[in-house]
């Protein structure tokens, strides 16, 4: 497989410069890596190890060490579901048996056709809207047997392409440059939505900002994503995708309309 | 760590009660330790950085709000502070982190190579719970996997105390091995086809605290129990490793490293831990062999010894002493090698002796210049490398030096024609064309005028000049490589001697007693202690009889007179020179010309299968002793086995060899050989038996001895013996009571000190030494008016320039990787397995003129010869220059090596 594109490298080197201490860019680099092949693969790590100045040994130390990044081919979208605790109450483990049923893998297995790779996960940080599960980090929730059959349709005819990116995207705003400190704190941190009255439920903003998988590492311009809909019938939001500041994971649900 | 604590000034720290002084910086665990109170651990080890992984060393400290639980391998001591390790709530923590431990652990420690000597199993019996409440099924992995050819991994049996990983980071710089995973599935890993391949890796499984990193060549060989042992010093270097050697029955079945606080600091490298396989190989010389009708026979002593000493006598009597040579001795103990030079220079009467094989430096240069210790190098205010790649041929030093420039700060400043291991931790590395290091030294010590020197741009040399400025830079110095002959170096390096004020030189020579060989006087122009010939004559004709009127040849002038048929008599002292002379053309075609060869060996080599009589010699361990490292320090030898059928240690055989030839050395055992160094050899005055074996002097005596006992940071012998938790009993003077597991049946320090101060007499000859007294004692007799002054050399004699490089042309630089097609290596089967092939490395951008690149197959041409070689771009290998190892086999620099030529030109061309 593939090592870092030329682009890709490019953006390494941003990264790089970033911190006082190369060592530092190791896990935005890897997140890069881990966008380009949707999995880290050898090859990505060993050229990660060269940019940085450590052994492969090394990398794979930190890679293995985090769930969200992977060492194994991952589908096109990566279903995680939560079976803690409040979406255990709120039918968690149903949710994931329905996906098992509907998908016809196990959780932890990947799909024949390379489309969707399902898991069983720890808390997704979005309670409030228990069950819950992630595609891409992207969140859903509640989700139904009924809003998961829509979903996964929508994500197979790629109807949801600009909610929901490749897997290993983790933000698909480019950032060259460091943050300045002010921007952690305030207005930053919740995305302006602009269609409230569609969301019947708003997103627990304090609990996506900090306890969302690697939602934080795209915190640049607001991490919040509104995920919720019975119907998991989506509506683009006008401009998400162009404008630089919003994140581009926000997500509108159709009110099961 | 070590080298927090050189603060003077000392806290009190109250331990069970017990006041204690302890150093500021210092971690609990450690004060205590000092002070007799042992603190049970897995992951602490002084010689690295606390991680407080294990929670072993768990005991109460009181704080603000009282006494509170802490780790005492990660709480730096403070005035007044209160510990207890002795508690309810200490036994209990103790008791609680052990059944964890255990929880994933197999116990099967009957067929664990650690069984008896291990850590937690000693630490489980004096501390735990006795019992566990877990009765679930433990963790499976597959057992056991190989994380490199000298290493196997148990992964069940790990406890996670990230020893080997930190070792493999911190202390050998190559962290191959790296946790992976997170909670009860966290393993050691590799990345999958990058091997633990590290030149260190044996000392992950000597510091793991458990049965999990296993070595390869030891795995079921042998219990602890079992085994006995010596204290000893490594000679595979001559950097001077403690070790014990451990043997069952008659064969040596492991070397563990003992921690040499201004030397070794515990580590050993691969090749010296794996060495003793070579004493055990099959392949070694145990009987006498003399050439009959053109083939070698098995004879006797008394007749192998009687043909020696007949074609010896038969060459001298018909051609003159001068047409003797005697080559080698670098890796004979320093008794032997002194015994050799009596025989040589007072027996045989010829001065053509050479300890070194034309692969190191001129020996006024190594012994007249200033000398540096290792510690020395390390607290430098900046060290200069003219050195071969350390890391290759002095490992444990580039361990050392590695530490003093990542953790210390000390800025190096290397000089070298190619990417050594030490380059990336060097503030500046010149390269400089091959030839041409004296002019390098000149512009840095002067200035330079021009715009490059040696093909350095003048602004880098201004930047290395920078580093320069403060008085007392130690200089690392050896040959940095082999196709450039070492009076360049000796040049550069009187270069420096002259320009660098307060300089100091650390020799970075390779062979085991190479230092000690030359301070026996085993080289041209040199009697023992360091003194030049002519100023030692009166001073050794009275005491040896006669010694030579004029200066000798060194090795190449001795290959190359033998190879003109001008030496008629040759004995090599355990050295091949056909393998080990950088013009092996040369080599091949003077032991073709020898009239008679003699060869003192532990194996028949391609130089001794020539020889006309071959003696077999005893090996490492077999043969007691003293060496001399390359700091000058003198430490001792233990002898563990007896050597294989009627092999002798080298002293007998030139003592019997001596009486052979109708003289007398006058010594009849190490000590009589070594009284009478002590008494002739100024370098070594004062340094008696009974101050080797003095504990104060546990890590050896510098030559020559300045009369001090050295301080020690480590935890005196008594506080370590008092922690009696089973084996992991410390051996005095160890750090790290847990790495020299089970050795606490060693002698103290190599032999036992049995003798007395050895009876002063005058030298046979009648040259009274000076009166008894005084000058006797130590550091003083240096100054005796009668011994002859030590060599100081400061002479800068020019040598030949380098030719201008030709366009089509590359000028070879080579030197030695750590495993070779040496003797000792190839007869060690676990190291013989990891020699690597030759490859010729040129910059990509000289391969890419030729279109390759990416490297291939290229023909090398020479005026010497012709062969194909397969080519490596390497970025580490300036333009215009092309690296090919030494030793490693068909098509190796020494096929086109011309020892005569100031350089070696090959051209590269496609095949």
């Amino acid at each position: 497989m593939a090592r870092l594109t030329t682009d890709n490298v490019q953006r390494a080197r941003e990264l790089i410069a970033l911190y006082p201490v190369p060592r530092s860019a190791l896990i935005p680099i890897l997140h890069v890596a881990q966008e380009q092949d949707g999995w880290l693969t050898p090859d990505a790590i060993v050229h990660v190890a060269e940019l940085l100045d450590l052994t492969a040994a090394e990398v794979l130390g930190t890679v293995s060490f985090y769930d969200m990044f992977f060492t194994h081919p991952v589908g096109r979208h990566l279903v995680s579901v939560c079976t803690n605790i409040a979406c255990l109450l709120n039918g968690g483990y149903e949710l994931l048996d329905h996906a098992e049923q509907k998908l016809g893998v196990k959780a932890g297995a990947t799909t024949e056709d390379g489309e969707f790779t399902l898991e069983e996960v720890e808390c997704l940080a979005l309670c409030g809207a228990a069950p819950c599960l992630t595609v891409n980090w992207r969140f859903f929730g509640p989700v139904t047997p009924e809003s998961f059959d829509k979903l996964v349709g929508y994500l197979r005819d790629g109807e949801l392409a600009d909610q929901v990116p490749p897997h290993g995207t983790l933000c698909r705003v480019r950032r060259s440059v460091g943050l300045p400190a002010s921007s952690s704190s305030g207005a930053g941190r919740v995305a302006p939505r602009k269609d409230e009255a569609a969301a019947p439920r708003a997103a627990p903003p304090a609990g996506a900002d900090k306890g969302g998988r690697g939602e934080k590492e795209a915190a640049g311009a607001g991490a919040v994503t509104a995920a919720t809909g019975e119907g998991a019938q989506v509506e683009r939001p006008p401009g998400a995708d162009t404008a630089a500041t919003v994140d581009d994971s926000r997500h509108q649900k159709g009110g099961g309309a | 760590m070590a080298d927090t604590t050189s603060q003077t000034d000392t806290v009190t720290i109250t331990v069970d009660g017990e006041p204690m002084a302890a150093r500021p910086g210092e971690m609990v665990i450690a004060a205590a330790e000092r002070g007799g109170v042992y603190i049970p651990r897995f992951c602490y080890h002084p010689r690295m950085r606390p991680v407080g992984m294990c929670r072993m060393c768990l005991v109460e400290v009181k704080g603000p709000r009282g006494f509170a639980l802490q780790p005492a391998c990660f709480i730096p001591v403070a005035d007044g502070q209160e510990v207890v390790t002795r508690s309810a709530k200490v036994k209990k923590a103790q008791d609680g982190v052990l059944e964890f431990l255990l929880v994933n652990h197999p116990l099967d420690c009957p067929v664990c190579d650690k069984g008896g000597e291990c850590p937690l199993q000693d630490q489980t019996l004096a501390y735990g719970p006795g019992e566990t409440r877990f009765v679930e099924e433990k963790r499976h992995w597959a057992k056991p996997i190989s994380l490199s050819a000298l290493v196997y991994l148990d992964r069940e049996r790990c406890i996670q105390c990230d020893r080997c990983t930190r070792f493999a980071d911190e202390v050998a710089g190559d962290p191959l091995i790296e946790f992976k995973g997170r909670g009860d599935h966290i393993e050691i890993a590799t990345f999958p086809d990058q091997p633990f391949a590290s030149y260190f890796s044996g000392n992950t499984v000597q510091i793991c605290p458990v049965g999990a990193l296993l070595s390869r060549p030891y795995r079921f060989k042998a219990r602890p129990w079992d085994v006995e042992q010596v204290e000893s010093t490594c000679t595979m270097c001559a950097v001077g490793c403690r070790v014990a050697v451990q043997s069952s029955g008659s064969e040596l079945t492991r070397y563990i490293g003992l921690d040499s606080d201004p030397v070794n600091h515990g580590w050993l490298c691969d090749k010296g831990r794996y060495s003793y396989e070579y004493v055990n190989s099959e392949e070694r010389l145990s009987h006498p062999l003399v050439r009959k009708a053109g083939e070698l026979v098995e004879a006797s002593w008394g007749e192998a010894l009687e043909a020696a000493a007949r074609g010896l006598q038969g060459a001298r009597a018909v051609h003159g002493a001068a047409s003797l040579a005697v080559l080698g001795g670098a890796r004979l103990p320093n008794e032997d090698a002194y015994a050799w030079a009596k025989l040589a220079k007072g027996v045989l009467g010829t001065d053509n002796v050479d300890a070194q094989l034309g692969d190191g430096l001129p020996a006024e240069a190594v012994l007249g210049l200033p000398r540096a210790t290792i510690d020395d190098a390390c607290s430098a205010p900046a060290v200069v490398l003219l050195a071969p790649d350390l890391k290759e041929e002095l490992p444990v030093l580039y361990l050392r030096l590695r530490a003093a420039a990542v953790a210390g700060g000390v800025p190096f400043l290397e000089l070298t024609p190619r990417r050594t291991g030490m380059s990336k931790y060097c503030r500046t590395s010149l390269a400089y064309r091959p030839g041409e290091a004296p002019a390098l030294a000149r512009a840095l010590v002067d200035g330079i005028s021009g715009s490059e020197v040696a093909g350095v741009p003048a602004a880098s040399v201004a930047a290395a000049r920078e580093l320069l400025g403060a008085e007392g830079a130690v200089v690392v110095l050896g040959r940095p490589s082999l196709a450039e002959p070492g009076e360049s170096i000796a040049a550069a390096a009187a270069v420096l001697a002259g320009g660098l004020p307060g300089v100091r030189f650390l020799p970075a020579l390779r062979r085991g007693n190479v230092l000690g060989a030359l301070d026996m006087g085993l080289a041209p122009g040199l009697l023992p202690g360091r003194v030049a010939l002519a100023d030692g004559r009166a001073w050794f004709a009275g005491a040896w009889g006669a010694v030579p009127e004029a200066r000798g040849l060194d090795a190449a002038d001795i290959l190359g007179a033998a190879a003109q048929g001008r030496i008629q008599g040759l004995v090599l002292l355990g050295a091949d020179p056909v393998a080990d002379f950088p013009d092996h053309q040369l080599a091949r075609a003077a032991l073709s010309s020898a009239g008679f060869v003699v060869s003192v060996d532990t194996f028949l080599t391609e130089s001794s299968g020539q020889a006309d009589v071959v003696l077999p010699a005893a090996a490492f361990a077999e043969r007691a002793g003293t060496t001399t490292n390359l700091e000058g320090r003198i430490t001792r030898l233990g002898q563990k086995i007896v050597p294989p059928g009627v092999a002798r240690p080298d002293w007998m055989i030139a003592a019997e060899l001596a009486f052979h030839l109708g003289g007398d050395l006058g010594v009849e055992s190490l000590e009589d050989i070594w009284q009478e160094v002590e008494r002739l050899a100024p370098s070594h005055a004062g340094i008696t038996r009974s101050l080797l074996a003095d504990r104060d002097h546990r890590d050896g005596v510098v030559a020559p001895f300045d009369g001090r006992v050295p301080t020690t940071s480590r935890p005196p012998a008594e506080a370590a013996t008092a922690t009696g938790v089973g084996s992991t009993t410390a051996v005095p003077g160890a750090v790290d009571p847990m790495s020299t597991p089970g050795v606490d049946a060693v002698e103290t320090h190599g032999l036992p000190a049995t003798e007395v101060a050895p009876a002063e007499t005058a030298p046979s000859g009648g040259i009274d030494p000076g009166p008894e007294g005084e000058e006797r004692q130590v550091g003083a007799a240096v100054a005796t008016s009668a011994a002859p002054p030590m060599l100081a050399w400061s002479s800068e004699h020019g040598p030949q320039s380098p030719p201008p490089l030709d366009g089509y042309a590359l000028r070879l630089v080579s030197g030695r990787s750590l495993y070779d097609q040496g003797t000792l290596v190839q007869h060690a089967p676990s190291l013989a397995a990891l020699a690597a092939p030759p490859r010729l490395r040129a910059n990509p951008y000289d391969l890419e003129r030729l279109g390759m690149g990416q490297g291939g197959q290229v023909r090398v041409r020479s005026n010497r010869a012709t062969f194909l070689a397969d080519a490596v771009p390497d970025a580490g290998v300036p333009r215009g220059s092309v690296w090919l190892p030494f030793n490693a086999g068909e098509g190796s620099a020494g096929e086109v090596v011309d020892a005569a030529a100031p350089v070696t030109d090959l051209r590269v061309e496609t095949p």
